[in-house]
């Protein structure tokens, strides 16, 4: 098998959409102009609608253009505790029932035929149940799944209204004001990182914590978990925990073939884990 | 006519996109603000050693110092908000160490688990360990009390006879720090051989010459469970 590194992106990539068309409606507009001569009110509306391509610095001192963030995940340390999994839904609101999870632990089983098991009930959370007939089994590990934070992200791709969307770090995110619910991203995510908010009905997903982010702590699973099975920090950084996780792991990326260059890494990953 | 459609196009346009829309690229960038404003409910380690230094330092030189406290304590930032007025969870009873300690074989060798039916049955794990600097009260005897999957396979293996300083040399420290210090394994046909490539009776003997050619044994058999006859 070979090891792959997800392939980091330049800054430049959402932000070009927009300001292409933004020249192309000006252009349009002043051709426009001489032909029916309505000239003023035109002019005034076009300047008015053009997108400010400077963007706004944000408040405070946090710039984002100074950070692009990614998790590392070591399959081999991970013990399914299941405690990221319970941190993650207090710290996010996420609801408690089942089938709402922002991250998830699975249970990979993999048998002496080949055949492969996974489950994850309730996202691991209440603990797994034993392995049916037990001599029969080959390997047997956890592996924590969580939005992959993708750099080409289907889902944004997908959004017809602009309400998800890739931050200037890198954190893939949802508009909860502004998304309409119609659950176009939940369909394109290959990782089934997303789920429909049962009580605000808007799509749910891993934020990396991005509050947290903003105060320079680390994701409410990375700073639970016992076995330091995820590593948080930057991607095009040396000086950062995860460019250690990356010089002395092989590094893999979740369904490499769909050019979706995620940034959660895994190591020490199985075959067979889709 | 025409200009008059443009003109109520852009008007109404100016008035449903949202201000911020498109500012940073193609989405709403007060969305990022409000999403930074969600409030945080774990603390972060750091905070806690501010008040708590000695329990910290007894942590952060035990098997616990990667075991940030609110693992187990929970959330606790409104804790470090309002000391006296909130208090985080300290969990005593039984069933919470296990979350991490029971027997799992999805569990990667070598993590100290126990089984919950036959360790201690209903004595609290406070009791014995110290949760903030814990060791095992007796260093464990059998290799099987920590490495249980690969013990129970030899057990009913053709090799269940033979113990494990057989093969692999434990150093005695290995029992306190399991995974700075290292047991040794075999490196070579040979170590194999001593038994297998002799003339000891019932057991099975193999020419070294002439088979497996340049694997080693353990590529082919698992030396656990050892499937020939």
């Amino acid at each position: 098998m070979t090891a792959e590194k997800g392939a980091t992106r330049g800054h430049a990539a959402p932000s070009d959409a927009p300001a292409e068309s933004g020249v192309d409606r000006r252009e349009f507009l002043k051709d426009l102009l001489g032909t029916c001569g309505a000239a003023a009110p035109v002019l005034w509306f076009g300047a008015v609608c053009v997108p400010e391509l400077a963007a706004q610095g944000q408040s405070g001192e946090y710039d984002p253009e100074d950070h692009l963030y990614g998790m590392g995940i070591d399959v081999a340390k991970c013990i399914g505790c299941a405690r990221c999994v319970v941190a993650c839904k207090t710290e996010n609101d996420v609801p408690e029932e089942e089938h709402f999870f922002n991250t998830w632990i699975e249970r990979y089983v993999i048998r002496e035929d080949g055949e492969v098991e996974v489950d994850s009930p309730n996202g691991g959370i209440d603990g797994f149940p034993p392995i049916r007939d037990d001599g029969a089994v080959r390997r047997t590990f956890f592996v924590p799944k969580l939005c992959n934070h993708c750099d080409a992200a289907p889902c944004v791709q997908v959004c017809p209204v602009g309400a998800t969307f890739t931050t200037q770090d890198g954190v893939v995110l949802v508009d909860e004001e502004y998304c309409i619910g119609c659950r176009y991203c939940i369909q394109a995510c290959p990782y089934g990182a997303r789920y429909m908010h049962p009580e605000k009905h808007v799509a749910g997903k891993c934020t990396f914590c991005y509050h947290r982010l903003v105060e320079g702590k680390v994701p409410a699973c990375v700073e639970v978990c016992p076995t330091q099975a995820r590593i948080f920090g930057e991607v095009e950084k040396r000086a950062t925990p995860l460019a250690r996780f990356m010089r002395f792991n092989d590094v893999q990326v979740l369904k490499a073939h769909l050019n979706t260059r995620p940034k959660t890494y895994y190591a020490n990953l199985d075959g067979e884990v889709r | 006519m025409f200009a008059v459609a443009i003109v109520g196009l852009l008007v109404a346009r100016s008035l449903l996109v949202p201000d911020t829309f498109g500012d940073i690229g193609h989405y709403r960038a007060a969305a990022i603000d409000s999403i930074a404003a969600h409030e945080a409910k774990y603390a972060g380690h750091q905070e806690c050693s501010l008040c708590h230094r000695p329990i910290a330092d007894r942590r952060a030189g035990s098997n616990h110092r990667n075991v940030t406290c609110e693992v187990c304590h929970g959330p606790a930032a409104g804790h470090v908000a309002a000391p006296i007025d909130v208090q985080p969870d300290a969990p005593r009873e039984r069933g919470f160490c296990p979350l991490c300690h029971s027997y799992n074989p999805s569990r990667p060798t070598g993590f100290p688990q126990i089984d919950t039916v036959t360790h201690n049955a209903r004595m609290p794990c406070v009791g014995c360990h110290d949760p903030h600097a814990p060791e095992p009260p007796v260093p464990p005897t059998s290799c099987g009390a920590c490495h249980g999957q690969i013990a129970s396979q030899k057990l009913v293996s053709h090799h269940a006879g033979l113990e494990c300083t057989t093969c692999h040399e434990a150093p005695q420290q290995h029992r306190l720090t399991p995974r700075q210090v290292r047991p040794t394994k075999p490196v070579d046909r040979s170590f194999c051989g001593t038994c297998h490539a002799g003339d000891i009776p019932d057991v099975p003997q193999i020419d070294l010459r002439n088979h497996g050619q340049s694997y080693v044994c353990w590529q082919c058999h698992y030396p656990h469970h050892p499937e020939a006859r």
